[in-house]
């Protein structure tokens, strides 16, 4: 077990490295790339900008900027947000429980009625119910977020009036029932096309696992089949799910930044967009690398547990 | 270049391909339905805006918000009293020409990757294939958003951009097929025949993977609608006065409650064009799977 968590450790860290070259492409090709902030300062001349230039280390070659931006990442300097001059880490910081929040609520109420939807529908497949889930979650997935939260928002929060059309919190308020008021159209939007995904890969592996020996056995031994479909089937269905849930996770958080621009919820998505807007590149990149790394950490993890619960899995 | 492999004949080649995968895809309703249906919709896009007796650009400001069947206006005007169909349809064509191309880009670089890692496999291949988890360690939303807002977004520049993110799935389903044929007799037989690894690579291993790789086109051409739709609805994407189907929404947003049919229609449109193109992909993978043959 050690070897293994030292092991898929080490594939990481690789990962990040490469991570962080991607990141470091990306950001060279920003206009103007870090100076762009100052060029817009009024009464700036090319020779004070050049000053500017030499002083920040920008004409040095791209691998010795690189190693000097990389060393400055690893000891957690991620520069300063041209906003408003805060270390661009507290900033991401500041917006990572809102996009949390969505997130777990979401992928939450998605793998439950997905794993219910999925079950059901393997086990009477092919029946009306199987059909229209189906249907349902080929729209599901074909459907833009973005403009379903449109649909949502305009069906629920201007016709109807039952919640409201954005942002986290009623300002002066931020009470536990206000923010769950304002929790229900993002959740609901982002729920509805998880649930096709998890639903789609939970009727697959309860497929696969109704026609094994062991279930068999569990049947021939006279177990009732409800106890033998949710030790027997379920139990072993359920468990892919949690290394599709590492694999799942880019598009889970991409799912829910798409929300957060729609309904304006405070959370790193919103932040990505207002900082793009403000050519904030420190906060850009900053929010790139990071939710990177979350999603590095979420693999790691999901690999980790999958091997933990797993013993067919787990290597020597 | 012929699709045919010359030295494995069960598998290799389109005449197999012909025979009973596309009597199996046939069989598939919904991959039928979406198949017709895009074939509609392109051919609406491209002849349409011909039959229709307005201009996609022609601005009328005595008919502005003019609700859907007003008139000769199907689908109802715009803030400056332009066509909606006509917009829809011509911006049907930028978005689905942007999705086809950027398919054809990551596909074309993701299989490329795919067969090299997989036929050279040991370092060579494990370089690569880690690339490639770099690259979906990203919330593909956020690198696409940056990358278009750092560079200068012509529809071919945003066609380039979306194929930068989408080109690693088929990489990786294509280094997959690639390994497990690598050790076959035929491959064996083609390295005894002292043949190049190119030619191996491109004449023999690859038309035994064009399925999956058609499969994976079709699926990618759905999601590359959908994140061109997401750049242009967030204003990083196919610059106005040039329509698309996400720019459309994007202007859409602000008159939500006095024209809603505004951000009606190209939401459809994306939504139809997306779903026929998950279920072609669908029937597809169904048609082409050895093991599902029932």
């Amino acid at each position: 077990m050690l070897g293994f968590l030292l092991r898929r450790l080490s594939q990481s860290v690789i990962l990040l490295f490469l991570v962080s070259l991607i990141g470091f492409a990306a950001l060279t090709l920003a206009p103007g790339g870090p100076l762009s902030q100052y060029a817009l300062t009024p009464g700036m001349s090319q020779q004070a900008l050049d000053r500017l230039a030499e002083q920040m280390g920008l004409n040095r070659p791209l691998p010795v900027q690189y190693w000097d931006w990389l060393t400055h990442l690893l000891r957690g300097d991620w520069g300063r947000s041209y906003r408003d001059g805060q270390p661009v880490l507290t900033v991401i910081f500041s917006h990572v429980p809102a996009t949390l929040l969505l997130m777990v609520t979401s992928t939450l109420l998605a793998v439950s009625i997905g794993a219910w939807v999925g079950v059901k529908s393997a086990v009477k497949r092919y029946s009306l119910f199987d059909d229209v889930a189906t249907m349902a979650s080929m729209i599901a997935l074909s459907i833009p977020t973005f403009w379903f939260g449109l649909v949502a928002i305009y069906i629920f929060a201007l016709k109807l009036q039952w919640f409201p059309a954005g942002n986290m919190y009623t300002v002066g308020d931020g009470s536990f029932t206000d923010v769950l008021h304002h929790l229900v159209l993002p959740v609901m939007v982002l729920t509805f096309v998880d649930v096709a995904v998890w639903s789609r890969y939970m009727r697959s592996a309860t497929l696969e696992t109704i026609n094994q020996d062991f279930v068999k056995t569990a049947r021939a031994k006279g177990l009732s089949p409800r106890r033998v479909l949710l030790r027997h089937v379920v139990g072993n269905a359920l468990l892919p799910m949690i290394a599709l849930a590492g694999m799942q996770l880019p598009m889970i958080l991409g799912g829910a930044l798409v929300a957060e621009t729609v309904f304006t919820w405070p959370g790193m998505g919103r932040l990505f967009l207002d900082s793009l807007g403000y050519s904030d590149y420190p906060v850009v990149m900053g929010l790139l690398i990071f939710s990177a790394i979350m999603v590095l950490i979420g693999n790691l993890a999901a690999d980790v547990i999958t091997a933990m619960v797993d013993p067919r899995i787990r290597p020597a | 270049m012929s699709a045919t492999s010359v030295l494995n004949p069960d598998v290799g080649g389109l005449r197999w391909w012909h025979n009973r995968t596309l009597r199996r895809f046939m069989r598939h309703k919904m991959a039928c339905a979406g198949l017709i249906l895009i074939v509609l919709m392109v051919l609406a896009c491209a002849f349409g805006p011909l039959l229709l007796p307005f201009d996609d650009l022609h601005i009328d400001l005595r008919n502005r918000f003019a609700p859907p069947l007003t008139g000769w206006h199907l689908l109802g005007t715009d803030p400056l009293g332009r066509d909606t169909l006509a917009r829809v349809l011509m911006a049907g064509r930028i978005s689905l020409l942007v999705g086809f191309f950027a398919m054809l880009l990551s596909i074309a670089f993701g299989a490329t990757i795919g067969i090299v890692a997989g036929y050279y496999g040991g370092r060579t291949g494990s370089v690569l294939m880690r690339i490639v988890d770099a690259f979906l360690s990203f919330p593909s939303v956020f690198l696409l958003l940056a990358l278009a807002a750092f560079l200068k977004p012509s529809p071919m520049m945003i066609t380039v951009i979306i194929a930068i993110t989408s080109w690693m799935e088929v990489a990786r389903i294509v280094e997959t097929e690639v390994r497990s044929l690598r050790e076959r007799e035929f491959i064996l037989a083609a390295k005894m025949l002292g043949l190049s690894g190119r030619w191996i690579m491109f004449r023999e291993l690859l038309p035994n993977v064009i399925g999956p790789i058609i499969v994976a086109a079709t699926l990618t051409v759905a999601r590359a609608i959908l994140l061109e739709a997401y750049i242009s609805f967030l204003g990083y994407g196919i610059q106005p006065p040039l329509p698309s189907w996400g720019n459309m929404l994007n202007g859409a947003q602000q008159y939500l409650v006095r024209a809603p049919w505004l951000a009606l229609a190209p939401g459809l449109a994306i939504t139809l064009a997306v779903t026929c193109f998950n279920c072609i992909g669908d029937g597809l993978r169904d048609a082409l799977d050895r093991r599902s043959q029932h």
